[in-house]
């Protein structure tokens, strides 16, 4: 048995932010699990620019953005394991992990960092009809295909749903030969950002086809073309509108899923909407001394909110490991009026410091106001020229307002138009 | 003349509206937030760039190829050229990130630069 | 080199009877058009063990299906594939239907089939606490079971090869000759030579019948399509239950699987393409309806993937098994649809039977009945997991997460006599690719490992053989 203060699972971005942080504040034993052969996680594939934008100041590629964190880890002597994988954790804080060398580990450790990310939608959840041809994949599958293996997964392709994976792979596959022949998204709007839709579809005149979708893969053993067809306010297909578009590869970007097995298996409470746990402002779940930060706790749209959540989930872990917690007097978050969810859903009225609150809406809006209130009374009014699913916004509840707040109060966010 | 471009200079993605004179001339930039706004829709409507991100054949590497990006802006035109140079290039493993793997490509005084590490296989 | 028996079809039955053979001292050969095994029916159906109460008494279906049932959990246990007998209830929802159940009941009885017994509504309430509020009464049946079809073919080929059955992928049978006795059995490239033929083909049985002038097989492809559900909601099903049969078949069922998943279908069309196996929207909204009658807390929600598989449906309405009025050393094994698999065990030994009275054939020594049990990781203790990694760092490193599956499983599949060629066949051999994400994590590592073991570039490997390659040519 091994015993660390912090075992960090997941060494991409979250975690290692999480374990550099938590070790600034003065925790030295700490120890990151990660699965891949190296570091850096799901960026390592990410090779396109955009990244560390807000947090560097500089448009960074995926391994660069890694690597920074991954050179701190470095230089701080933060203990990690690649090509290891935790099977468990338990309600007392251990957690087994197995790798090839040290066989099965089991650990003791006084705090927990879930930082195991995301997977994407597969084919089977979207339930799309059609042969089992190959050559259905999903966006980061093929990404990693031709950035890391080098290989051509495919060379006429449509990707069904409009995520920033599916869009940056549509670009990708351009640039390198490949005729993308259309996008098609389900909902009336990209759940992708504005830029991506710009830069990587508009700038190549790929089409964007909105409220659309695969209905039919045809082929026998290679993928021969999909029929799309254009889909109603219920979302389902609108008989005549079906076409039939020939490619090779059907590529899916519908959607990303926190894996929260390991979360879900000890009882720790998950929210129904993020698929994450529920967190206080420490990124602290319902277990004590487990944090989750990073898309396993809900799906990020930027990687540089990625890192500043995680700083305060391994700030949190640190204050935990060295005793500086007390007893919580919480009061719950809640999103209205097209808020979908709020992160942290709670908040511990003892806090010390401002408290920021990330949120996503649920439809697109222009010229609205997002209304913050507590018990029913608005506290923050912030104009917005601009609301979209695909960005997360956030709002600051200052301190000294938070101190005039009670227990079993609510704190409510919504968007009036 | 006036062009409604989308902002990408960050994610918020601001609508901007450029009216533009006969001459080129930059008449006005309206609809931005910020100043990084207002640099983008002048380089956009006059002579827009685009930072490029691939890959480079990697001989003797971990993995077959290492990516890459260009260390600033390229000319948006110049993109699929660019692509066809990356594509000849031959990098030799060990590359360590930020090795210049194309220099100045094709004049447009870029580099193009590694941006990962690529260890002997 | 001439075989004393060559089985064309390497599904459920041709497997079982190669192995079934390889008891005897005679040379047999496996043939199979595609890359693997248990491509065609026996990839994909409701992997149920049926008591045996639905066919008419004195038909083969009838007989063999007992008889099967009855083997199959020594077959399994022998071969290591997982069976659990967890019995089935046929639900009734009107008066009317309850007397479908007493017909039933009473057939199952002539039939030979043991404990049958009707449920009335609180004992119905009491064993499946999820079902429909509609529903009224149910046929119980304590000894129908659930097994995997496809890991049952896969073992039982194994054993068959290990015994000393030669196994040929690839290997499509087009053309039929018969001289001085032997019969030479050609896919346009390669030959082999044998005395009798077993006609195994699954789908394909009429067209290889027709090959030695045999036209009296008439089958119809019938498509059944299928929704896989999460293990999560696996409790919403303890025993396989079926809806009162049509002429179409056995109706919609909702059955727990062997792995702790959910499994809804079949739905049952006559489609013209025996290898249509593509799922539609309406096939599927189809069956989620039927099933939401028996259970009507399901939805979509907790659907990991669906899936359709084609069954043999016989214009005779039973199975045909038995020598063909063109050659008597050549054997029908057709229409094998449900309850097929059930019978498998049995049709093995009906076979057997058939060629005694063509050759002889005498018991061996050294016959190896066990197959032995691959290391299932995910099933181990953690004292267990530390032993096989010690013994085999490979068991250390866990490729697909979703199911938890190592790199030494996946390497042993492959290694394995018949073993794992494509993507498909690692996927049905370990699970490795089956869970939540469907191989979005761990294709690309299967993919891997699959060249790396079989020496092959990565693009040259295949999802399920064929043209299904998965990667086209380097970037750069």
């Amino acid at each position: 048995m091994l015993n660390y203060d912090i075992v960090v699972i997941g060494g991409g971005p979250a975690g290692m932010a999480a374990a550099i942080k938590a070790k600034e504040c003065g925790v030295d034993s700490i120890l990151i699990l990660e699965r891949a052969e190296t570091l850096g996680g799901i960026l390592e594939q990410c090779i396109h620019t955009g990244f560390g934008l807000h947090y560097f100041g500089e448009e960074l590629s995926g391994p660069e953005y890694a690597a920074r964190f991954i050179k701190i880890v470095n230089e701080k002597n933060i203990e990690y394991k690649v090509d290891t994988m935790a099977l468990q954790i338990t309600g007392d804080n251990k957690v087994y992990a197995v790798n090839k060398t040290d066989g099965l580990i089991e650990i003791q450790a006084k705090a927990i960092i879930l930082a195991m990310g995301c997977r994407e939608r597969p084919r089977g959840a979207l339930n799309t009809p059609g042969t089992r041809a190959s050559g259905v994949m999903t966006a980061g599958t093929a990404q990693k295909y031709v950035n890391i293996d080098g290989y051509m997964p495919g060379k006429k392709i449509v990707i069904l749903g409009s995520g920033d994976i599916g869009l940056i792979m549509a670009r990708r596959m351009t640039l390198e030969g490949a005729k993308v022949q259309c996008v098609c998204e389900l909902m009336p709007y990209s759940s992708g950002l504005t830029r991506n839709i710009v830069q990587c579809l508009n700038d190549f005149d790929i089409p964007l086809y909105l409220s659309c979708t695969v209905i039919d893969i045809k082929g026998k053993d290679r993928v021969e073309g999909v029929v799309i067809a254009d889909v109603g306010p219920d979302r389902k297909p609108i008989p005549g509108t079906e076409r039939l578009i020939e490619c090779d590869t059907l590529m899916l970007s519908c959607g990303l899923i926190p894996e929260n097995e390991l979360t879900r298996e000890v009882g720790i409470e998950l929210d129904n909407v993020t698929s994450g746990a529920v967190v206080d402002e420490n990124r602290q779940t319902s277990q004590k001394g487990v944090f989750a930060c990073g898309n396993v706790l809900h799906v990020h749209d930027l990687v540089d909110y990625v890192t500043l959540e995680s700083q305060t989930a391994g700030e949190g872990a640190a204050n935990y490991v060295l005793g500086n917690v007390r007893e919580p007097d919480y009061i719950t978050t809640k999103g209205v009026n097209g808020v979908r969810y709020i992160v942290p859903q709670k908040i511990d009225l003892k806090n010390e410091g401002d408290v920021k609150l990330y949120f996503r809406v649920g439809n697109t809006y222009k010229n609205a106001s997002i209304v913050v209130k507590y018990n029913g009374a608005e506290i923050i009014r912030r104009k917005r020229p601009r609301l979209a699913p695909g960005e997360m916004e956030n709002v600051v509840i200052k301190n000294d307002v938070l101190k005039t707040f009670s227990h079993d109060g609510t704190i409510e966010i919504g968007v009036e138009e | 003349m006036t062009k409604n471009i989308t902002c990408v200079a960050c994610p918020m993605g601001c609508g901007i509206t450029v009216e533009i004179a006969d001459n080129g001339e930059i008449l006005s930039v309206t609809g931005n937030t910020c100043k990084r706004g207002d640099a983008y829709a002048r380089t956009e409507c006059t002579h827009p760039e685009r930072s490029l991100a691939t890959t480079v054949r990697v001989d003797n590497g971990m993995t077959n190829v290492v990516p890459c990006k260009s260390a600033t802006a390229l000319p948006k035109e110049k993109i699929f050229d660019c692509m066809k140079v990356i594509n000849t290039a031959r990098a030799s493993a060990p590359v360590k990130i930020g090795d210049v793997l194309v220099e100045n490509i094709l004049d447009t005084g870029v580099n193009i630069v590694a941006t990962n590490d690529c260890p002997v296989k | 080199m001439i075989y004393n028996v060559a089985i064309i079809g390497g599904g459920v039955v041709g497997a079982l009877i190669a192995r079934e053979m390889s008891r005897y001292n005679i040379k047999t050969a496996l043939i199979e058009k595609c890359n693997d095994v248990a491509m065609g029916t026996s990839k994909a159906n409701s992997a149920i063990v049926h008591a045996g109460f639905d066919a008419k008494p004195g038909t083969l279906k009838a007989k063999l299906n007992v008889r099967g049932t009855q083997l199959m959990p020594q077959v399994c246990k022998e071969l290591n594939v997982p069976f659990k007998q967890t019995g089935s209830l046929v639900v009734a929802f009107s008066k009317e239907e309850v007397g479908t159940l007493d017909e039933l009941k009473a057939r199952g009885e002539t039939n030979g089939v043991p404990g049958l017994e009707i449920y009335d509504r609180e004992k119905l309430r009491e064993e499946e606490k999820y079902i429909s509020d509609e529903a009224v009464a149910a046929l119980w049946a304590p000894s129908a079971g659930i097994v995997c079809p496809y890991e049952l073919t896969i073992a039982a080929t194994e054993n068959a090869v290990t015994n000393g059955v030669e196994f040929f992928r690839n290997f499509c049978v087009s053309k039929i000759e018969k001289n001085d006795g032997i019969f030479t059995l050609s896919d346009g490239d390669k030959e082999i030579k044998t005395q009798v033929v077993i006609n195994a083909a699954g789908l394909y049985c009429e067209e290889i019948a027709k090959l030695i002038g045999d036209s009296s097989i008439e089958t119809i492809a019938r498509k059944g399509e299928y929704m896989l559900c999460d293990k999560a909601i696996g409790h919403l099903a303890k025993h396989t239950i079926f809806q009162c049969p049509s002429k179409m078949g056995k109706g919609v069922l909702v059955t727990p699987t062997v792995d702790g998943n959910l499994l809804i279908g079949p739905s049952a069309v006559d489609v013209p393409d025996k290898d249509d196996t593509t799922t539609t929207a309406q096939g599927l909204d189809g069956i989620l309806k039927t099933a939401q009658k028996s259970v009507p807390c399901l939805n979509t929600r907790n659907v990991i993937t669906s899936f359709a598989g084609i069954r043999s449906h016989c214009t005779r309405d039973d199975f045909i098994i038995e020598k063909s009025k063109a050659d008597e050393s050549f054997i029908n094994v057709a229409g094998i649809e449900s309850p097929g698999l059930s019978s498998a065990p049995a049709i093995a030994e009906y076979v057997r039977d058939i060629i005694f009275t063509l050759i002889s054939c005498e018991k061996k020594d050294g016959f190896n009945p066990v197959r032995p049990d691959p290391v299932r990781f995910r099933h181990m203790s953690n004292e267990e997991r530390k032993a096989v990694i010690a013994e085999n760092p490979a068991y250390g490193r866990i490729i697909c997460r979703c199911e938890t599956i190592t790199e030494g499983e996946i390497i042993d599949a492959i290694k394995a006599p018949a073993g794992a060629r494509d993507v498909d066949g690692v996927k049905r051999r370990t699970r490795a690719g089956m869970g939540r994400c469907q191989g979005g994590f761990c294709g690309s590592k299967v993919v891997e490992l699959l060249a790396k073991e079989l020496s092959l570039e990565i693009n040259e490997i295949t999802k399920f053989g064929g043209e299904s390659r998965i990667l086209y040519e380097r970037t750069k």
